[in-house]
């Protein structure tokens, strides 16, 4: 480790949600605020000490806004991190270099979303135009096939996957068998009480083939935000200090917003590789340092060629580490014991760097024991993120 | 039969969410003592403040069935109160209609409920396309049955809470002894048709988009190293020059990967929809549409060939039809 890096210089000392739900009834900004200042009082730190924040470029609650309702008079540092799901872990990376830094002493990471009750993600309309602009242009190759889900794009790299590592469906819907497991046991989840047999994947009908509809998360209300101060201030806070280890963002050759087809081989995820070495560099961590992963779970096939990116499995032996189970629940890397956005809930991935928090505080509903560091990643098939968090 | 184009349309709508529909009105006792005189209701539980008091109800509540009493327009049609949709969650039936299902009848009201209502609390509800059946043919006429369910919601400052739903099933018909499927219906419809998204085209793009026009699968070339690419783009990603061209490529092809989309199903297109990544013998991939391919053909490395299809006159696509070795 140089001296110049993060890892260790800031921890997450704060955590708020809101409940989950498929209607909050109240706006995305309340939702925003419930979690914002529930994180604050986790804390203990008064709203007025904060100094930064740091969200998702998609989310619509405005940083000013909160800081306005908030109180704050000296907020220094902003940041909104692009590509939806990608930007998952970003947001605590860039608290945590604000903070290490000094140019933010607190800083407030949140995620707002009404994302089933006020729009939908994936109806396959969009409102793409023939304005010349970058974005515009790009899915002008997709949208007029009628080529315009996020499950489309997701399974055009997975059928891929299949036919060159043998891989099959059955796999990824031990993924899904998994941690709808887990979120049977967690109160808070969507799918509490509601566990799923991998007889019930195979039957469930198609999205978009080779997926099943059990592939596929959910869509949700609700918000998670997040307090991040110096490991210094950390040790004299009412919380356990959820050490950030490692944080890193990712893009690589090729790179595209879920339609990065045009790469020699299209079976890996070559991005999640940038921020794999960059959160072991960091840390000096390697995969044998974790007891539990929040792997991100938008759509079961993206899990697997991340576990061969962080070096959990050998190219295309992902399937192999799930048909032995490890990453359920009693396994050696037990995955999303929240029950991942499959089964908790879809806020964006915020939702599972908070069950890390809570796997490292020890106070997570379905806890691994022993956590020491735990590995999270970000939305797979864009520009993407991960954090290793862990204990002081 | 029904026209395949209504049924893509229809079926895109359904899993729809329309906006919220707020009361005029909190739960108030002038209306429920109405309501209950016109209804004959004598239950003083809801009219009664003395006795409801001292039943577990500890208080006076609406009758359930009033649940989509607070809700409605009120005197006027289409008059709701400032800030509801305007959205109309039976747009389905119009589509219906276009193609001569005139006649509805009401075939179900089924309310569900959560809790009681009390005085003062404020409702609105949110609807959902819920399902559309297939078509049927009964002894009024051959049509469709069509269900929605409309959400009930009491605002509260701590989050809005569920306090029932109503499911209205309707039947949506051709009357058995009407002339089936005039030329009108075909001709009123025609405006309706949804089109295929417009791609955006840039300066970097144009060719691609006039060559598909007049038939040719054209391929951006550096001009400095000769690397082909697709996506087009500005700047070669080998040598960073900004001189190219275009190649004609032969249009022979192999599947590289592929996808068949079965939902949602968004008009106009048609599902299931295989869609393939295909590797052109050129060496690049694009995105394209299968066409003339059944389901077992669908196989990566299955070879394919170009041809070109126009839609609403207006948009020339390649697309992939499966060929012999």
């Amino acid at each position: 480790m140089t001296t110049s890096s993060i890892s260790g210089r800031a921890a997450i000392v704060g955590l708020g949600a809101t409940e989950f739900s498929k209607n909050s009834g109240r706006t995305e900004l309340r939702l925003a605020l419930e979690a914002t200042l529930s994180a604050l009082k986790d804390a203990g730190i008064d709203p007025s000490e904060v100094e930064g924040f740091s969200s998702y470029s998609v989310d619509k609650v405005p940083e000013y806004e909160i800081a306005r309702l908030l109180g704050c008079k000296d907020v220094k540092f902003f940041s909104q991190v692009p590509h939806g799901g990608g930007a998952a872990c970003a947001p605590i990376m860039h608290a945590a270099m604000a903070v290490a830094t000094g140019v933010a002493k607190v800083v407030v990471v949140y995620r707002a979303m009404n994302e089933r009750s006020w729009y939908r993600f994936g109806t396959g309309t969009y409102g793409f135009a023939s304005t010349p602009i970058f974005e515009n242009v790009n899915y002008g190759w997709y949208m007029p096939h009628g080529f315009h889900t996020p499950a489309a794009w997701v399974g055009m790299f997975a059928q891929r996957y299949m036919h060159t590592y043998g891989a099959t469906s059955e796999d990824f819907g031990r993924v899904a068998v998994a941690v709808r497991d887990f979120a049977a046991t967690n109160p808070q989840a969507f799918f509490y009480g509601k566990p799923i047999t991998l007889e019930e994947h195979q039957a469930s009908r198609w999205i978009c083939e080779p997926l099943h509809l059990l592939d596929c998360c959910q869509e949700s209300d609700g918000a998670v935000a997040m307090v991040i101060t110096s490991a210094e201030r950390a040790r004299d806070l009412r919380q356990k200090p959820v050490m950030i280890k490692a944080g890193s963002q990712g893009i690589t050759d090729g790179q595209q917003i879920m339609t990065s087809f045009y790469r020699d081989d299209i079976t890996g995820l070559p991005e999640m590789g940038v921020v794999a070495r960059e959160l072991y560099r960091q840390s000096g961590l390697g995969p044998e340092a974790f007891q539990t992963a929040v792997i991100y779970d938008h759509f079961t096939p993206f899990v697997l060629p991340q576990l061969e990116e962080f070096g959990f499995a050998k190219r295309g032996e992902a399937k192999e580490f799930i048909r032995a189970g490890h990453h359920a629940r009693g396994g050696k890397l037990p995955i999303n014991p929240h029950g991942g956005q499959l089964g908790e809930a879809y806020i964006h991935g915020m939702n599972g760097v908070a069950e890390a928090v809570r796997q490292v505080r020890g106070t997570a509903v379905n806890q691994v024991p022993d956590v020491e560091n735990v590995l999270v990643t970000a939305g797979t098939g864009v520009p993407t993120s991960g954090l290793i968090l862990g204990a002081a | 039969m029904a026209d395949p184009q209504l049924l893509s349309n229809v079926r895109a709508l359904v899993g729809r969410q329309y906006g919220r529909v707020y009361a005029w009105d909190e739960v108030n006792a002038p209306m429920i003592r109405q309501w209950c005189e016109i209804m004959g209701v004598e239950n003083p539980l809801y009219t009664d403040p003395a006795f409801a008091l001292g039943t577990p109800h500890e208080g006076l509540i609406a009758p359930p069935a009033m649940l989509q009493v607070w809700t409605m327009e009120g005197f006027h049609a289409n008059h709701y109160p400032p800030g509801s949709t305007d959205e109309n969650p039976y747009e389905v039936l119009k589509l219906f209609e276009q193609y001569g299902y005139n006649s509805v009848v009401a075939v179900n009201s089924e309310l569900s409920f959560t809790r009681p209502l009390r005085l003062g609390e404020k409702l609105y509800y949110t609807t959902r396309l819920d399902a559309v059946g297939d078509e049927k043919t009964t002894a009024l006429g051959t049509g469709f049955f069509v269900t929605l369910v409309m959400s009930h919601f009491v605002e509260k400052a701590g989050g809005d809470e569920p306090v029932g739903e109503l499911l209205f099933r309707v039947f949506k018909f051709r009357p058995a002894n009407a002339q089936p499927a005039a030329p009108a219906p075909a001709a009123s419809a025609a405006p309706a048709k949804a089109k295929r998204p417009q791609p955006g085209i840039s300066d970097d793009t144009r060719f691609f988009w006039e060559g598909c026009a007049q038939g040719q699968l054209l391929i951006q070339r550096c001009t400095a190293c000769a690397t082909l690419r697709h996506p087009p783009a500005p700047v070669c990603i080998q040598c960073h020059s900004f001189d190219w061209d275009t190649v004609q490529a032969s249009g022979r092809a192999s599947l590289y990967s592929f996808v068949v989309m079965h939902y949602p199903e968004v008009a106009p297109f048609d599902h299931p929809n295989p869609i393939g990544l295909i590797e052109l013998e050129e060496g690049v991939r694009l995105i394209a549409g299968l066409v003339g391919i059944e389901r077992e053909q669908l196989q990566i490395g299955q070879r394919l060939q170009v041809e070109f299809q126009t839609f609403d006159d207006a948009l020339t696509l390649p697309l992939f039809r499966p060929v012999g070795e």
